[in-house]
């Protein structure tokens, strides 16, 4: 569901905002105001404290693949709004919205490219439209690059920023996780390599299906890694948390991931783990 | 809930004629079926006005037949086998190999509890990655001594708490939807009484889904969704309205394939007949499933959930 954490820790709905026509970004963690164009320049770290602004799916897309290596292969689907849902506002008002402000279809871009000369197919989401939510766009755009990533050959990496499924898909939204999982079976018929980044957030039911399955998997440092936010957990429970709850290094002493890199190195570790994967065959 | 004190008061009235007549010598035959004509057709009225916010409430009614009774009831034999073989167990989250007339089936169900303390230990059906990898591991063996696998959905969801986190939940349903759509044996899904989000679909994606007349099958609670999206958890009935969550609109979009009908007021007014319609219609979907071949079972299954629910290719758009 598209949710986020705000500067007090708890999670609230994402709204979303005409942050790209703003010069300046507060900083989630210190609160601190940065110039959107200083961002560019620090790999939108927050200068202060070091925290990681969020990448779009474009900015995540350039920092991996190689300089003109990269060509789209985004289906360009869009929501048929199969429930005609209507809560506050009507679904299909916040679809037009987020389509504006992104200027993306959905929550997801897929291509091709090459990482340091080894080819790859890649599909990143962007947690700015509607909190990264899986719904049939971001299921079928998935499928469609598994299956032919499958079919080629071609190592499949997916990039998480995801809130969960897409509520205002209701039941419909849930059967993307079946999709997406029955395609991932695909890889492994084909003895593709899969390999998953976790960046924040990476919850609910796209944690719950394709992105828990990769042969690989790297969390970002500051990412969130978690079936249910915390509040529900508190709710439900009564439990209090840890501190670090949920964090890349939770998961990493939990066992749900291979590897915590630095936004820096993200790249690096991707060509490692590619290189060693495919034994460097390239093509 | 529906209002139900009318049809509380005629049956109080029945209950007392009928042991007026037994201690009195009295023969109030005649009074008690004219009763229960009416106690009937009120029912069947209420039953026919029922809003989806109502369906959701009889799918949660404390008395509604639970996993693990309602499989005693279908099966002729129940051989219930316990724990992840990881270190843990989950009692919400049930199965093992039973005889339903005379076929082997694997069953692998949701637990809710019968009694307040039982529920206490399930946590009201709400599975833990002990339950889920247990159902991992029966599955093995249901692909291993050739027994189609059908499943029994009852949950609110998956149980979030600490340590479901910290042995991730996440992965767990991840891997029980993967190791589903894999089986080398025919599959089928009741959703039998609430269908929750992520903890459902872990044993939802089969060849057949089967829904109970009654019960729903969603993304998110409706109070969930209320608190979400309306910011008010007092709009719960209307979000349960706009998330299609009953049998009906599940049919409608493709996801079920079958209703199987509930006694008039409910599963609970009458357990013995809600197993009879269940085990016929299992019966039904597993000849039918059993006579594919494995291959084509496999395609079509491939098919069904690739192509479950797909968004607006751009060549549609007009």
């Amino acid at each position: 569901m598209p949710i986020r954490r705000d500067n007090r820790g708890r999670y609230v709905e994402v709204e979303p905002r005409r942050a790209e026509e703003t010069a300046w970004l507060r900083c989630r963690e210190c609160g601190e105001l940065v110039f959107r164009r200083k961002l560019k320049e620090t790999n939108h770290i927050c200068p202060r404290c070091g925290a990681y602004f969020f990448l779009t799916a474009q900015e995540r897309i350039a920092s991996i693949v190689d300089q003109d290596s990269y060509t789209t292969l985004t289906a360009d689907y869009t929501s048929t709004d199969p429930l005609e849902f209507v809560d506050r506002r009507p679904y299909q008002e916040r679809l037009d919205e987020a389509q504006a402000i992104t200027g993306l279809n959905d929550a997801i871009l897929v291509g091709r490219g090459t990482l340091d000369g080894s080819p790859l197919l890649l599909a990143v989401m962007d947690f700015r439209f509607i909190g990264g939510s899986m719904g049939q766009v971001v299921g079928d755009e998935i499928a469609t690059a598994v299956e032919r990533s499958a079919e080629e050959h071609i190592p499949f990496v997916l990039v998480v920023a995801s809130g969960g499924a897409r509520v205002q898909e209701g039941i419909v939204s849930l059967m993307q996780m079946a999709k997406t999982v029955a395609t991932r079976n695909l890889l492994a018929e084909a003895g593709v390599p899969f390999i998953v980044v976790f960046t924040y957030p990476s919850s609910g039911g796209m944690l719950a299906s394709v992105a828990s399955l990769a042969d690989v998997t790297i969390a970002e440092q500051g990412a969130m890694i978690g079936f249910a936010g915390p509040r529900v957990i508190e709710k439900t429970t009564g439990e209090r948390l840890p501190a670090g709850f949920q964090t890349a290094t939770f998961a990493l002493e939990h066992g749900v991931v291979d590897q915590v890199v630095t936004r820096e190195s993200l790249r690096a570790e991707l060509a490692k783990a590619l290189h060693v994967l495919t034994g460097g065959a390239h093509g | 809930m529906v209002d139900d004190s009318s049809i509380r008061a005629l049956e109080d009235k029945v209950a007392e004629l009928r042991q007026m007549m037994e201690t009195g010598d009295v023969d109030l035959r005649e009074e008690i079926t004219l009763l229960e004509k009416k106690l009937f057709s009120l029912r069947r009225e209420q039953y026919a006005r029922m809003s989806d916010w109502d369906r959701v409430k009889l799918a949660r009614h404390p008395e509604r037949p639970r996993g693990l009774p309602l499989v005693e009831a279908l099966a002729e034999a129940f051989y219930e086998l316990r724990g992840d073989r990881m270190g843990g167990d989950d009692p919400a989250l049930r199965g093992g190999p039973a005889l339903v007339q005379g076929e082997r089936i694997m069953f692998l169900f949701h637990h809710r509890g019968s009694t307040p303390e039982e529920q206490r230990a399930c946590r009201f059906g709400m599975a833990t990655p002990q339950g889920y990898r247990k159902c991992l591991r029966l599955m093995d063996i249901a692909e291993r001594l050739h027994l189609p696998v059908v499943t029994l959905v009852d949950t609110p969801g998956a149980y979030p708490g600490l340590q479901s986190e910290e042995q991730n939940i996440a992965g767990a349903i991840a891997q029980c939807i993967s190791r589903m759509l894999a089986l080398n044996v025919p599959t089928v899904a009741v959703i039998l009484g609430e269908g929750g989000s992520g903890g459902a679909i872990a044993l939802g994606a089969a060849d057949r889904v089967l829904m109970m007349e009654n019960a729903t099958y969603s993304v998110i609670s409706p109070e969930g969704a209320a608190a979400i999206l309306w910011k008010d958890s007092s709009s719960a009935a209307q979000a349960a309205q706009a998330l299609r969550l009953t049998a009906p609109h599940l049919v409608e979009l493709g996801f079920a394939d079958q209703i199987i009908p509930e006694p008039v007021g409910g599963a609970h007014t009458d357990p013995d007949k809600t197993a009879d319609e269940l085990r016929s219609a299992l019966g039904e979907h597993l000849r039918a499933l059993s006579s594919s071949s494995l291959d084509e079972l496999k395609a079509l299954r491939y098919k069904r959930y690739r192509n479950a629910g797909s968004a607006r290719k751009p060549a549609d758009q007009t």
